[in-house]
């Protein structure tokens, strides 16, 4: 049964055709639903990093100082949200500091769902949540290229890639984001992708009202949109904010190679590591190289799939669902 | 604050000075936000440094630590040179109009009647004229015998002149003599061109705050002024909190909603501290501790009470003090307090001189102190000049210390350069409970009151504060019982009427706070019930109203706002009398009718003050005129302060601080005159810039809480070193790169830590000189928890022996350091 929040599966990485429409009650609508980083109104405080990992259970890194009031040089597989600061001359003798909020964007066109061989291990829910599984990851680290905003961090231990949840189990029952619990100032916003933007938009002609000519709501077309969107009083410096000015999912899809070749049957091991090779050659390798054996399991495993590793909805149903497209 | 941080959302600009509200007060600052969202409020931020707050302001000035004065006192100039100030207000609600007395006199730096071998001024001649035989209240201030300040520290105020008769008055303001006219005078020497060379700021950023905050100067605009201790830590730090009253007076912001002089106070509960008299000068309420010499009651109400100085002041406090005495006396002394007793007046103590933080020190430091409790507070993270702290504390026989961690006091032995074999100081360490582990009530800067709930049960065998007190009072009193003593009576007869006497609940102490009626025994709803015939017991009558027949009315959430200005006076409860806004009788005009409409304070309704809880009589009509500032003599607000309340000064004037790159250029004396000081710290002082070149300024970071959160390890994480802030300019002069080991040296110590180059350091010109700041953040030290700090990363190794004239706040802001690449 899904809730009006409810988490409706809209696809998987590698898996053709997963949608849960199937099961949908077509009467409730679901409502697709959004952050909103309103950085006129952030103070760098913090206080969303440290709710994040309070929430998840992340592990206290040891930090040091680098020169910056930023805690970690960058995030890690335990900081999946960072106060980004960065100083810059403006005309005259005036400054600026940049405080951004960086974490998963949750983009309508996820380039890391799209990139990721492992059946499964990356769910887009019709809300708009990105999230990752643990589980299913085969820690191939093709999601951290194929992000536009360079989000996932892969844990040498673990040897699983982890980002930002929009703290989907809070959000499923009816909770804010711990972020957005969190923060003192109202900066970190929470609502109806429809809302946010109508917030959003309304900012943004206050911020020009108050000189702020090239303010503008980020929600990049280049991946459809996203469900972290940002009001940047200074639209002009989205590279010292280190937002990308048009982000596009880059290199080849898993997802259609894999619908090809489904029919092919034990042939979809070799149908893996060749999407994965293709994928490869086209994004280039920014992080160690994937573990091809881990992609061959996980193509073995692709059938048996096993049920329950997600809170919610059920993962039988998407593989019903991809018997009846394939 | 006179206003409230809700009340935030009804400003239309900010000059936020000396407070980084970004990072320290979060919470409450969002509401100024809401300002500029809502009413395009502009946000100013002057500081040493471009902050968080910076960050989000629409403009930023940086400025020379301690020279606030300066900038105040200019914009000052500015309002009146440019006639900017709100006239009808100034008239009606200030002492503008008053005429001060021929002998007030000031020249070259000092005003009259200072007197070089007492380092103090008689402040008689700071005084108006008086209509001759007009006076009405017998309450005069009588001359009560005064500190001996031979010893070089400050003493209290002298007693005012207690000419008889109320003050004279021009209302044309047009008298030479008359406070407007002496403020023209007195104010014109702050051109923006000297404004600029000393502070700093350049001289079109100067014009541009002036014109944007001056501009609030109207009936239909608000200007709020929002500050915090990097004002008052400063050897003149009282005046230029009296700059920004002055300031607020000539633009007719204070008592309307979103204007105010809004301090915003120390991390929970520094407010409700102060409230209920943990310094030394007070007694609960901000009552005067009574001084040597004062035999009887009458004594102490004649000196304490001020003197009506106008036929249409309230002068509240000169009438309310012997009720309010007295009640206070019966909550203490219970039925041990009588009439024929005089209330036990006798068993309060008289300071014989200032007992203020750094005397307690220097007193352990000569060894005529021998005990010491620390209770939420690190002596040597705390004061200034932490190595002079850390010989005090050595030299006491025991220190007590009440904590939930480990201290940098409690732990001083190991301080670095201290040899443990040394220290014969015999060392307590109770652990206590967190504040997260006990109900009670915070106090926060807007004075809300507001009751919070224990979330956590303490652990194993950890006591709270209030069983601590309970058992070390109830041995004493059992001690003074079966042994005697030299003063036995105020320990025997305190009363101590606790259901569970070894550990007094929290709720128990709050009811004495409010008060009751003792006939009935009913707790009282207001403190206009307290009586003079002991009938009634209150244990601070500012919180008199909080804890009542009703309950505990701290603990509201009720969020009704039907005026829709952001009171909420069903939400927890405001001190006094749960108003939001004082002053507010300020917001409306002589006729009762709000300045702005649209932002009504209290306004007449033909017969009733209707609005926010009403500070002035709420069935005064408007036409009798009683003045809107009911605590003073005068009825209005003091652009003058007449004398015997403050000890340096009616009006503030510049004085470079006690380590400054600068000579005073106003005037032939460079110093307060009447800094608070002992003989021997000059010593520790840098007489010039030649050996440390640098001005440094101490504060504190979003992450943390002061040394507690050491102890917390995401916390630790979020920032997790020491660091010094360095301008760019100055780093490359050093060969001092971001990320490098430096060593900062002050007169008094050294600390070392990472060098952090920011350009949000800038250099500042002062005429012909180049000046560069230094930031250093005070939260490390050696019993860090999960931090990493080291010995030599406190702040305060670094900071003077010094403070303020009147409040002896040490000078924690601008002294002057070396900076150099270890």
């Amino acid at each position: 049964m899904t809730t009006e929040l409810g988490l409706a599966v809209k696809r998987k990485s590698a898996t053709p055709s997963s949608g849960t429409n199937i099961r949908r009650d077509h009467s409730i609508k679901q409502v697709e639903v959004s952050k909103l980083v309103d950085i006129d109104l952030c103070i760098g405080c913090k206080a969303c990093e440290i709710a994040c990992k309070e929430w998840n259970d992340l592990e206290v890194e040891e930090t040091h100082n680098f020169g910056s009031y930023q805690s970690h040089e960058d995030l890690t597989a335990s900081t999946w949200d960072l106060m980004r600061f960065n100083e810059v001359e403006l005309d005259g003798n005036d400054i600026a500091w940049l405080i951004r909020k960086d974490s998963c964007l949750h983009c309508e066109e996820p380039g890391c769902l799209l990139a990721c061989p492992a059946p499964g291990a990356i769910v887009q829910y019709e809300n708009g949540i990105v999230d990752f599984d643990q589980d299913k990851c085969i820690g191939c680290q093709y999601c951290v290229s194929g992000c536009p905003f360079d989000i996932p961090r892969f844990d040498s231990k673990t040897k699983k890639v982890y980002k930002c949840t929009m703290c989907v189990e809070r959000i499923s029952n009816g909770m804010e984001p711990a972020c957005v619990k969190a923060c003192p100032t109202g900066s970190i916003r929470f609502g109806t992708k429809e809302d946010m933007v109508l917030y959003g938009e309304e900012k943004v002609a206050k911020l020009k009202a108050r000189g702020f000519d090239d303010a503008l709501l980020y929600d990049p077309e280049g991946v459809k949109g996203v469900h972290m969107m940002y009001v940047v009083p200074r639209g002009e410096m989205l590279d010292e904010y280190g937002l990308p000015e048009d982000p596009r999912v880059t290199g080849l899809s898993f997802f259609p190679l894999m619908s090809g070749l489904k029919k092919l049957g034990s042939l979809a091991t070799w149908a893996g590591l060749l999407g994965a090779g293709v994928f490869f050659l086209r994004t280039g390798r920014r992080f160690p190289p994937p573990e091809d054996k881990a992609v061959a399991s996980a193509r073995e495993k692709e059938g048996g799939e096993e049920a329950g590793t997600l809170s919610a909805p059920h993962p039988e149903e998407t593989n019903r669902k991809e018997g009846e497209r394939s | 604050m006179t206003n409230h941080w809700v009340d935030f959302k009804n400003s239309d600009a900010f000059l936020v000075i000396g407070a980084n509200p970004a990072e320290n007060h979060p919470c409450g600052w969002k509401w100024a936000h809401v300002a500029r969202d809502t009413r395009g409020a502009k946000i100013i931020h002057v500081d040493p440094r471009f902050t968080r707050t910076s960050a989000i302001a629409d403009l930023w000035a940086p400025i020379r630590a301690g020279t606030d004065v300066t900038f105040f006192n200019g914009l000052i100039n500015y309002v009146l040179e440019n006639e900017l100030y709100h006239e009808e207000y100034v008239k009606l609600h200030t002492n503008a109009s008053f005429i001060v007395g021929e002998d007030f006199e000031f020249n070259d730096g000092l005003f009259s009647g200072y007197d070089e071998a007492t380092r103090l001024y008689d402040s008689a001649t700071w005084d108006y004229e008086r209509i001759k035989g007009s006076e009405l209240n017998p309450s005069i201030r009588e001359k009560v015998p005064r500190t001996d300040a031979t010893d070089g520290s400050a003493a209290t105020p002298r007693s005012p002149a207690a000419t008889p008769g109320f003050a004279k008055r021009d209302k044309t303001l047009q008298d030479p003599r008359s406070v407007f006219q002496l403020m023209k005078k007195h104010f014109s020497r702050y051109t923006p061109e000297m404004v600029s060379g000393v502070t700093g700021i350049p001289q079109e950023k100067f014009l541009e705050i002036a014109e944007i905050f001056g501009a609030t100067g109207t009936a239909d605009k608000a200007g709020n002024v929002v500050y915090a201790v990097g004002l008052t830590h400063h050897t003149s730090g009282t005046q230029i909190i009296r700059g920004i009253g002055i300031l607020q007076m000539l633009l007719g912001n204070v008592g309307k909603p979103g204007g105010g002089v809004n301090a915003e106070r120390g991390h929970a509960n520094i407010q409700g501290n102060t409230d209920n008299a943990q310094s030394w000068e007070i007694l609960p309420g901000y009552m005067a501790i009574p001084k040597p010499g004062m035999k009887t009651l009458d004594d102490y109400v004649n000196a304490a009470a001020l003197a009506q100085l106008d036929p249409h002041a309230l002068n509240f406090f000169g009438s309310v003090y012997r009720s309010m005495t007295v009640s206070l006396l019966k909550q203490w002394f219970g039925e041990a307090a009588t009439k024929d007793n005089d209330f036990a007046f006798s068993w309060l103590p008289k300071p014989d001189k200032n007992w203020s933080w750094m005397t307690i020190h220097d007193e352990a430091r000569s060894k005529r102190l021998h005990g010491l409790f620390n209770g939420g507070m690190s002596s040597v993270n705390i004061g200034p000049d932490s190595n002079r702290v850390i010989e005090s504390l050595s030299n006491l026989k025991w220190f007590v210390v009440m904590d939930p961690f480990p201290t940098a006091s409690s732990e001083f032995w190991h301080a670095p350069g201290v040899d443990p074999e040394e220290v014969q100081t015999e060392v307590f360490f109770l652990p206590t409970t967190h504040w997260i582990e006990k109900s009670g009530s915070f106090t926060n800067s807007g004075r809300w009151a507001q009751w919070k709930h224990a979330a956590l049960p303490p652990e194993g065998n950890i006591r709270n504060d209030n069983y601590i007190l309970a058992q070390l009072f109830l041995r004493l009193r059992k001690l003074y019982e079966e042994e005697g003593g030299a003063f036995p009576d105020p320990i025997l007869n305190l009363t101590w009427p606790y259901l569970n006497q070894d550990d007094p609940p929290t709720e128990e102490l709050s009811a004495e706070i409010n008060g009751r009626e003792l006939t009935t025994g009913l707790l009282l709803d207001t403190f206009l019930d307290a009586k003079d015939d002991g009938t009634t017991a209150i244990g601070n009558w500012l919180y008199t109203g909080s804890y009542t027949e009703a309950g505990n009315m701290m603990d509201r959430r009720g969020t009704d706002d039907p005026t829709g200005m952001g009171y909420f006076h069903e939400w927890a409860w405001s001190w006094p009398a749960n108003r939001r806004v004082l002053y507010n009788r300020a917001s409306a005009d002589a006729k009762g009718k709000p300045w702005d409409e649209t932002r009504p304070g209290i306004r007449w309704n033909g017969s009733l003050w209707v609005g926010d809880v009403p500070d002035y009589p709420p069935d005064s009509p408007p036409e009798d005129g009683l003045g809107a500032f009911n605590m003073t003599g005068e009825g209005v607000g003091r652009l003058f302060v007449p004398g015997g309340l403050l000890l340096d000064g009616p009006f503030p004037e510049h004085y470079e601080q006690t380590e400054s790159p600068l000579v005073n250029p106003f005037s032939a004396v460079d110093k307060n005159p009447v800094a608070f000081l002992y003989e021997d710290a000059p010593a520790s002082f840098a007489k010039d810039d030649r050996e440390f070149p640098y001005v440094a300024t101490t504060y504190r970071l979003t992450e943390h809480e002061h040394y507690v959160t050491q102890h917390v390890p995401q916390l630790v994480e979020a920032m997790p070193d020491f660091f010094v802030e360095l301008p760019v300019e100055l780093a490359k002069k050093k060969g001092i790169a971001n990320t490098d080991m430096v060593r900062v040296r002050s007169k008094r110590g050294e600390v070392e830590g990472m060098a952090m180059v920011t350009k949000r350091m800038r250099p500042l010109r002062l005429g012909n000189k180049v000046v560069y700041q230094v930031g250093i953040p005070v939260h490390w030290h050696y019993a860090g928890g999960h931090g990493k700090g080291k010995g030599a990363q406190m702040a305060n190794l670094l900071t003077p022996y010094i403070g303020d004239a009147n409040t002896a706040t040490p000078e924690f802001k601008g002294f002057l350091v070396d900076v150099e690449k270890i």
